[in-house]
């Protein structure tokens, strides 16, 4: 690879950079002065490509099937918008949506609160504090169906939770957690909890590392109780990463599939069906394609505002 | 990255006015919560790891809270080869090393002409790259399944690793555009006076240079990759090509109310990554932080 690029160098660089560095002499600093090569294009483009046959042609690709009837065997037939009409008269559609909300709610704000609440509690550097701060995050690196292996041992009837809960005297709470419809679905919330709170800690300890801590000496020097230097130092200063970790938590809760496919697919009764989860059964056990691009274009705009502002802020920082 | 070279918060604060004593309390204070919420989050793990060496007599016997009365290590021998783990770490290999080695390559391809070159329409390129890692992965699984049958290339590694590579690229060039882009033109300039081209520059100078954040973003696309389940139950169909993630999903299935084989299952699959993160812990925390707070 180096041999090979030493030998074409020459003619590359003789075309490209006179006119780049004589720009570059006259323009203000900040302006790069290279023009681009054939091997700069080729850097660009290679990557653009390979992201737009595994990425953009594919979404291009599922827009359009959500818009026909298709098992997989027969062609698609169009049918306009009568995948997002038949939504309407669908009950599993309705419990999946209204599951997706209480995860999103669920998951979004104690995984943020948790986080920040560990984070700040975990903050100042001192002895030990790594241990704790690696034991909270430990589960990160766990995949999401692993979690929820471990988490089914521990949900079974006989196991930690219920002896748990009797070894406390609340033994009438006791439940057979997954089994029982009203309790799958935040069953599952919390797995996926107890992974998420240590990544959202990290991403806050690092946002507390970055506050001035002259600020907090002002506001002492003001006479600021505790409580207040957290209204109004902490918070407003975490402004930034609190618009990446609403983003981060937006994404993965949509990206939750995991956990309920390991441990109920969307059951008992479809009691803890999420979009996601419904969406891939719809498409991949019961085959209808059509029907089940139309849920991820569902599941594509629920996500959308969070994608923008996203990018939005992306665009701002790449200037 | 900035934010990681910061002065630390304990060194820049006052010390609460109070005795010795008070400070003392506080400490053993912090120190009894902070230990009991560990412990907390580690216990989940502690009974996972007790019931994966139990024996199954053991476990049916005396319930799955019961102190253990055996030992029995054969859980992980029996996840390991009857339950497939040996053969699905392999195939996680196959598809994460490339998969990883390619992500980083490409990105930090792409992410270089754009940051250290004026190419046309820059920002909206990055822009565009980085939105289709934001997609919903749902959006493409029916497509990509569908195209990969008519091209003949379903269920094989190479299209699960050029999905991986494809959907995870944006983030990694938008993480290493950011990066490249403080490393200073100077070193460029008088790169570009000894005679050398863009693939020179790229490969001599600034790929060198932008070592911290490739360790990072390795780190953190082998987790990915290595943990996720949905894409390669999406490409692939035969069992024998499973990698961990879906493999252990086949050894839930397979060991119906064997806990004791379903954790070691677990366990098992856990180790990898646990391992990537406490060798590459400084890192793996760098990198969760790039994409961030930049």
């Amino acid at each position: 690879m180096t041999l090979a690029s030493t030998q074409a160098l020459p003619s590359g660089s003789a075309t490209a950079p006179p006119p780049g560095s004589a720009r570059g002499r006259r323009g203000p600093r900040r302006f790069k002065p290279f023009g681009p090569s054939p091997v700069l294009i080729a850097f660009v483009l290679v990557p653009l490509l390979v992201e737009s046959v595994a990425v953009f042609w594919p979404a291009i690709q599922g827009f359009y099937i959500s818009l026909t009837r298709w098992n997989g065997v027969n062609p698609p037939s169009y049918v306009g918008l009568g995948n997002y009409h038949q939504m309407f008269g669908d009950p599993i559609f309705r419990k999946a949506l209204e599951n997706t909300a209480i995860w999103l709610v669920l998951f979004g704000t104690i995984s943020a609160v948790g986080g920040l609440g560990c984070a700040m509690f975990l903050q100042r550097e001192r002895r030990g504090i790594s241990i704790y701060r690696a034991a909270l995050f430990l589960p990160v690196t766990f995949s999401l169906t692993a979690t929820a292996l471990m988490w089914q041992t521990l949900y079974q009837p006989d196991g930690m939770l219920n002896g748990l809960l009797s070894g406390i005297g609340l033994g009438g709470w006791q439940h057979a957690w997954l089994a029982n419809p009203s309790t799958a679905l935040y069953a599952q919330i919390v797995p996926a909890l107890w992974r998420e709170i240590g990544y959202v800690m990290v991403l806050y300890l690092a946002g507390l590392k970055g506050i001035d801590p002259a600020l907090y000496e002002a506001a002492k020097v003001d006479g600021a109780s505790a409580w207040q230097q957290f209204r109004n130092v902490t918070l407003p200063q975490l402004r930034s990463v609190n618009a990446v970790v609403l983003s981060v938590i937006v994404i993965d809760s949509l990206r939750s599939f995991d956990v309920v496919w390991a441990l109920t697919q969307g059951g008992p009764y479809n009691s803890s069906q999420l979009l996601s989860t419904y969406m891939y059964q719809t498409a991949f056990v019961n085959t209808d394609y059509g029907y089940g691009c139309a849920l991820a274009v569902v599941i594509f705009v629920l996500a959308f505002g969070v994608i923008v502002s996203y990018l939005i802020r992306a665009f701002k920082e790449t200037d | 990255m900035a934010a990681t070279t910061s002065q630390l918060p304990a060194t820049a604060r006052p010390t609460p006015r109070r005795g010795p004593r008070g400070k003392r309390l506080r400490t053993v204070g912090f120190h009894t919560g902070a230990s009991l919420l560990s412990a907390i989050w580690f216990l989940p793990i502690a009974l996972i790891l007790i019931i994966s060496v139990r024996s199954t007599d053991d476990v049916l016997g005396n319930g799955l809270n019961a102190l253990p009365h055996s030992f029995a290590p054969g859980n992980y021998a029996s996840a390991w080869s009857g339950g497939g783990m040996e053969h699905a770490l392999i195939n996680s290999l196959i598809v994460a090393v490339p998969a990883v080695a390619l992500t980083l390559l490409l990105g930090s391809m792409a992410a270089f002409a754009l940051s250290r070159y004026q190419i046309p329409f820059r920002r909206t390129l990055i822009l565009i790259m980085l939105g289709g890692n934001l997609l919903p992965p749902q959006i493409l699984l029916v497509p990509v399944a569908k195209l990969s049958q008519v091209f003949g290339i379903y269920d094989t590694f190479t299209t699960l690793i050029a999905v991986e590579i494809g959907f995870g690229l944006g983030f990694y060039v938008f993480v290493l555009q950011g990066f490249m882009r403080s490393i200073p033109t100077e070193i460029q300039q008088a790169a570009l006076l000894d005679g050398a081209g863009p693939i020179q520059i790229y490969w001599r100078i600034v790929l060198p240079l932008s070592r911290p954040a490739l360790a990072a973003l390795a780190a953190l696309a082998f987790t990915w990759i290595f943990n996720d389940l949905l894409w390669p139950i999406t490409v692939l169909i035969t069992e024998s090509k499973m990698p961990v993630t879906p493999a252990l999903l086949t050894l839930q299935g397979q060991f119906v109310s064997y806990w004791n084989v379903i954790a070691a299952g677990s366990v098992i699959a856990a180790i990898p990554t646990v391992a990537v993160f406490l060798r590459f812990q400084r890192h793996f925390i760098a990198g969760l932080n790039l994409g961030a707070v930049k």
